[in-house]
């Protein structure tokens, strides 16, 4: 059931991938924007460079996950898929998952950019991966609930980040604070709490609103 | 005349309501009562309980002791528990601000300023207490699908929110000549800050729903949501950033200091469910003018006569 979900979600995201090119496109110009609050100051640039980049991954997060339940609010086509002799669980998870892989194709494609803009290379390219994943998830299971309440509404576009910013506070300053780690070295060896604080919030909001979901898109 | 029989939910919240103002007097005796005989009376009416056992009982009685009053309400339209409950706060507020400006010595270290932490602790506890609740009716609506719940929720949010913004000026007030700054990036203040921001959203939800059903169910997931991110921010935050205080407990704080502190935390205590019990009235209303039919015209109830 998760699979078939999940297989619908891809499917659907490959068919509307010029859409994914244009959050990039988003993403991307606001880490570009980023850089002029700042000044050409190359070191304070390095120094926020992680903050950047999840605020810019955040932002962009807002737009794709607006946009996935657009299919479902076409038509009442959610109505239909819940008449299904399908479980909604199976359909939230297939959808935070989608959400999930294609924010972090979007934060690891993002990474290149802020690499270039403010010189914070870094060749802990598996541990940066792995924080890029876990933040990722950390916005895709709360973003995916509260996208599923606030695309039948009005002024959806307001209503999502209002909900969701405050919520993952706690996921986002920990992989802006991991990904720093990584970039400007770790001497305190503080990377691996922060991650532990990461999987904490992942694995407690996964399984919340996984749980609530069911209530969410009841009629 | 015949006289009117009590159904057993009435006689259920009237023994509610008993229990819930018991449990109240004992926490307003054991928690001030006491400390103030033993200052100024210098009589022991403590009942040989030692100060912990004290301490426990004035604050679990109060909390307890408030929320079966709240949960005990029938959101009716008399106004009598309401009212009662505003002349108690303002008699307790009166109490506290009289010791807290003219009785109680200045502190020795932070001087006159220190006096706005009688009205600020208070505050903060109240308003956890007031969001807490909010939690509790979130569940209680969700499972039982009772619309007063829905209407408490709604009520204790709101008066959560007010509180948690007094919060925030109150530390500023009290950061700026202490701490040199308005705003610090602490623990406490910061948590206090994304909770006023996430409680905020579920209200502008609330707002943005029309259905009421929805509405309901929405704002109760999103409120259990947002609650159980409390914990997370606060430990997050204190991991990134410490600089407040340590929280005081009765030990490291003096007893003149008690009496303003305990006196208008339950002058709050009082007015925070008196508020919420208003609040939640209004809710009610407003959901039985949605849920009622459209009213018919006169000329169709002239024809139907």
């Amino acid at each position: 059931m998760l699979t078939a979900a999940l297989r619908k979600e891809m499917l659907l995201q490959w068919r509307t991938r010029a859409q994914m090119m244009a959050v990039f496109v988003f993403g991307a110009a606001a880490l570009l924007l980023f850089s002029f609050a700042v000044g050409p100051v190359a070191e304070a640039l390095r120094l926020y460079s992680a903050g950047f980049l999840w605020l810019g991954l955040l932002l962009s997060s807002t737009l794709t996950l607006a946009e996935s339940y657009h299919a479902e609010m076409e038509n009442r086509a959610l109505e239909g898929l819940l008449l299904l002799p399908a479980n909604p669980r199976a359909l939230y998870y297939g959808k935070a998952i989608a959400n999930w892989i294609q924010l972090v194709i979007l934060g690891m494609a993002l990474v290149p950019v802020m690499v270039i803009l403010y010189d914070a290379g870094t060749m802990r390219i598996p541990e940066l991966f792995v924080v890029v994943a876990l933040g990722a998830a950390g916005l895709s299971a709360p973003g995916t609930l509260y996208a599923a309440m606030t695309a039948q509404v009005r002024s959806k576009q307001t209503l999502l980040p209002l909900l969701l910013f405050p919520l993952i506070v706690p996921a986002l300053l920990a992989s802006v604070k991991a990904t720093s780690l990584i970039i400007l070295g770790d001497p305190m060896g503080q990377l691996k709490s922060w991650i532990s604080l990461l999987i904490a919030f992942d694995a407690i909001y996964w399984s919340l609103c996984g749980l609530l979901f069911g209530r969410v898109v009841e009629e | 005349m015949t006289e009117v029989a009590m159904t057993p939910t009435q006689t259920r919240s009237n023994l509610g309501r008993a229990i819930a103002i018991a449990l109240l007097c004992i926490a307003v005796y054991i928690g001030l009562v006491v400390t103030l005989a033993d200052e100024y009376l210098h009589a022991d009416l403590s009942l040989g309980l030692p100060l912990a056992v004290r301490t426990l009982i004035a604050v679990f009685g109060g909390l307890i002791g408030a929320i079966i009053f709240l949960a005990g309400d029938d959101l009716g339209g008399s106004l009598s528990n309401v009212k009662l409950l505003f002349g108690i706060a303002v008699c307790f507020l009166v109490l506290g601000t009289y010791f807290g400006l003219f009785v109680a010595p200045p502190e020795r270290f932070m001087g006159e300023v220190q006096r706005i932490m009688y009205v600020h602790v208070p505050t903060a506890w109240n308003g956890l207490l007031a969001l807490t609740f909010a939690f509790a009716c979130a569940i209680l609506f969700l499972f039982k699908g009772d619309w007063k719940w829905d209407a408490l929720m709604e009520g204790s949010i709101e008066v959560g929110v007010v509180l948690g913004f007094l919060l925030c000026c109150q530390g500023a007030i009290w950061a700026k000549p202490t701490w040199g700054v308005w705003w610090d990036w602490d623990p406490r203040l910061t948590t206090t800050a994304v909770l006023i921001f996430a409680f905020l959203g579920i209200l502008a939800l609330r707002k943005f729903v029309d259905d009421p059903v929805k509405r309901g169910i929405w704002s109760s997931v999103a409120t259990i949501i947002a609650y159980v991110d409390v914990p997370i921010v606060y430990f997050s935050v204190r991991w990134w950033n410490s600089l407040h205080q340590l929280q005081s407990n009765p030990n490291t704080v003096s007893e003149p200091f008690w009496i303003p502190l305990r006196a208008n935390a339950f002058g709050i205590l009082f007015l925070m469910t008196a508020f919420i019990l208003l609040r939640a009235r209004v809710s009610k209303l407003r959901l039985e003018n949605e849920l009622a039919p459209p009213p018919l015209l006169e000329a169709e109830l002239g024809e139907a006569v």
